[in-house]
């Protein structure tokens, strides 16, 4: 049990800002950013191939700046070429794929072997023993999110936030919601590769296949958390994409670990979780429909 | 103020479903002045708004503010100096947002220049309760809490204040008062009178109430078919009834007023 306690803590952390990144994208401004794949590979790719260099540091924010190149080419296709955002994100995907292979020097898959990452000069600086790929994951999770809410209540945070929440208006408040939807979306695949930044050295590897279907367990991640803590105010949010990536990968960890089912199968499961959680809405209105149908029907005969 | 030197917007042109909505449109305003507008369904009102608001450009024309062209400026920039209320009073505001955030974005106007990455000062939230006390809604004391929660009347007034908190040169009020009740409908009416006159903001403002129509302002105008049919100001409109302008569109433009929603009388 402590074994499981602790990978669903590394993985949890690791895979936190994903579910951040989406919080941001989704949640804040509304917009189902489909680059997010791609881009925690683009994140992985640059931080492996950099730190089998020997810049597993300087790897961090060459990932981040990645990434937000990801979210600039996605954010210009949306707001100043018509691409409409889903198809946008596909687009930028699709082209990360290539790209990603570029960066590891056209190779599906690159390795480190005893090369220095962030997590073991963690470790060799004597912090958190056993526990201090967690400790290096959490610190980082804990203090982007922490940059993310003062962010949001910054005078452009205010901007991004009302982009999504009402278009109208910004326009009329002199925002440019071409400038607040680049922001964002920059923003928040700088977070994801930031993601794959820390997966790619935790792991030891960077895998042109890694990201497939991030994006889902992300927002699964998301609606987990939400569901926990409640989607009220944006700290219960952002705390939300952090306990609820937690809480997947326990339940990934247990399902690995006792082998109740295949671990494949949880994909399946993930992706029931989030069609059901955003239709949940839908679903409830029409079960109260078919109640007041029933009811009438009941009265009328 | 404004001059608005023969503009003209087709809508799709080239296509069966071309519609000239406003054709060779002129019109030229004081500053100080209040004109209320009414006109048909599909007279050519809310295009000339938009026209002047920036949320298409012009086909032909220019639009001239305060001596600056403005005819090929974003929307988006056009906003620093022309403020905007709609019918739905849903449209002006962030719903998740606080009511204290939301009047922070429409200071943002006033706060050109300063980082974007400063927050809501001290000062600021004075400033923004100060401003609130004035509707004499008790929205003050409600500052965290996220505008959804408010009614459309008070949604609508709030509006008001955030479009003149930072005075615009030019308002521009697209039946601001159409979706409310009666009463709360006089509120905002009586708020945006107090308002522009305190400023003393150039105003246009659509209405469907004939006689708001003439009891309000400086200046009516009658619309139809893209044009403005009728201009009447000074001695000329202190006199005129309700009757009076009926007739007198009729005369110019050969036809009715038709509008599904006006109102002859309160």
């Amino acid at each position: 049990m402590p074994y499981i306690t602790q990978t669903a803590l590394e993985l949890g952390f690791l895979y936190a800002l994903v579910a951040m990144a989406l919080f941001l994208s989704y949640r804040i401004l509304d917009i189902a950013d489909l680059t997010t794949d791609g881009c925690f590979v683009l994140g992985s790719a640059v931080s492996v191939t950099m730190a089998a260099s020997g810049h597993p540091v300087l790897a961090i924010p060459a990932a981040m700046l990645a990434g937000m190149a990801a979210g600039f080419v996605t954010a210009f296709l949306q707001t100043k070429l018509g691409v409409p955002s889903i198809l946008a994100g596909i687009v930028t995907n699709m082209g990360l794929y290539t790209i990603n292979l570029m960066v590891m020097g056209w190779s599906a898959n690159v390795s480190l072997l005893k090369t220095e990452t962030i997590f073991t000069m963690f470790e060799n600086a004597g912090i958190g023993g056993s526990w201090h790929e967690a400790l290096l994951a959490g610190l980082i999770t804990i203090l982007m999110g922490v940059l993310l809410l003062l962010f949001l209540g910054t005078r452009l945070g205010l901007s991004v936030r009302a982009t999504g929440d009402n278009l109208d208006m910004v326009r009329a408040s002199s925002i440019n919601p071409a400038f607040t939807i680049t922001v964002g979306l920059c923003l928040s695949n700088a977070m994801t590769a930031l993601s794959g930044a820390m997966v790619g050295q935790y792991q030891n590897a960077a895998d042109i296949n890694g990201g497939t279907g991030i994006v889902v367990i992300g927002l699964a991640c998301l609606i987990i958390g939400e569901t926990v803590l409640g989607r009220r105010t944006l700290v219960k949010g952002a705390i939300a994409a952090v306990i609820g990536s937690v809480i997947y990968r326990l339940i990934y960890a247990i399902i690995l670990y006792t082998k109740i089912m295949p671990v494949q199968g949880l994909r399946l499961i993930t992706a029931i979780v989030v069609a059901l959680a955003i239709a949940f809405p839908t679903i409830k209105n029409w079960l109260l429909f078919q109640k007041r149908k029933a009811a009438a029907r009941k009265g009328g005969n | 103020m404004l001059d608005l030197k023969n503009i003209s917007k087709t809508f799709n042109p080239g296509t069966v479903n071309a519609k000239t909505a406003i054709s060779n449109l002129s019109l030229h305003l004081d500053p100080g002045d209040f004109v209320t507008i009414i006109g048909s369904n599909g007279a050519g009102k809310s295009t000339m708004f938009n026209a002047i608001a920036g949320a298409f450009y012009v086909d032909e024309g220019s639009v001239i503010l305060d001596g600056k062209n403005i005819t090929f400026l974003p929307e988006y920039k056009r906003s620093h100096f022309i403020g905007r209320l709609f019918q739905d009073p849903l449209k002006g505001t962030a719903p998740t947002m606080t009511i204290e955030e939301n009047m922070a974005l429409a200071y943002l106007r006033n706060t050109e220049g300063a980082s974007p990455f400063t927050r809501i000062s001290k000062k600021d939230k004075a400033f923004f309760r100060e401003q609130l006390s004035l509707l004499n809604m008790g929205l003050e004391d409600r500052m965290k809490q996220p505008v959804g929660l408010l009614s459309g009347g008070q949604r609508q007034a709030l509006t008001l204040l955030m479009s003149t908190m930072v005075p615009p040169k030019l308002l521009l009020l697209d039946e601001h008062t159409a979706a409310l009740d009666p009463g709360t409908a006089e509120k905002v009416l009586n708020l945006t009178k107090d308002i522009t006159t305190r400023h003393h903001i150039t105003c246009l403002m659509i209405t469907h109430n004939m006689k708001q129509a003439l009891d309000l302002g400086n200046r009516t105008l009658l619309m139809s078919d893209g044009s403005i049919v009728l201009d009447i100001k000074g001695e000329e409109r202190s006199t005129l009834s309700v009757e009076d302008l009926l007739t007198r569109f009729k005369a110019g433009t050969g036809k009715d007023l038709d509008n599904d929603r006006i109102l002859l009388s309160d």
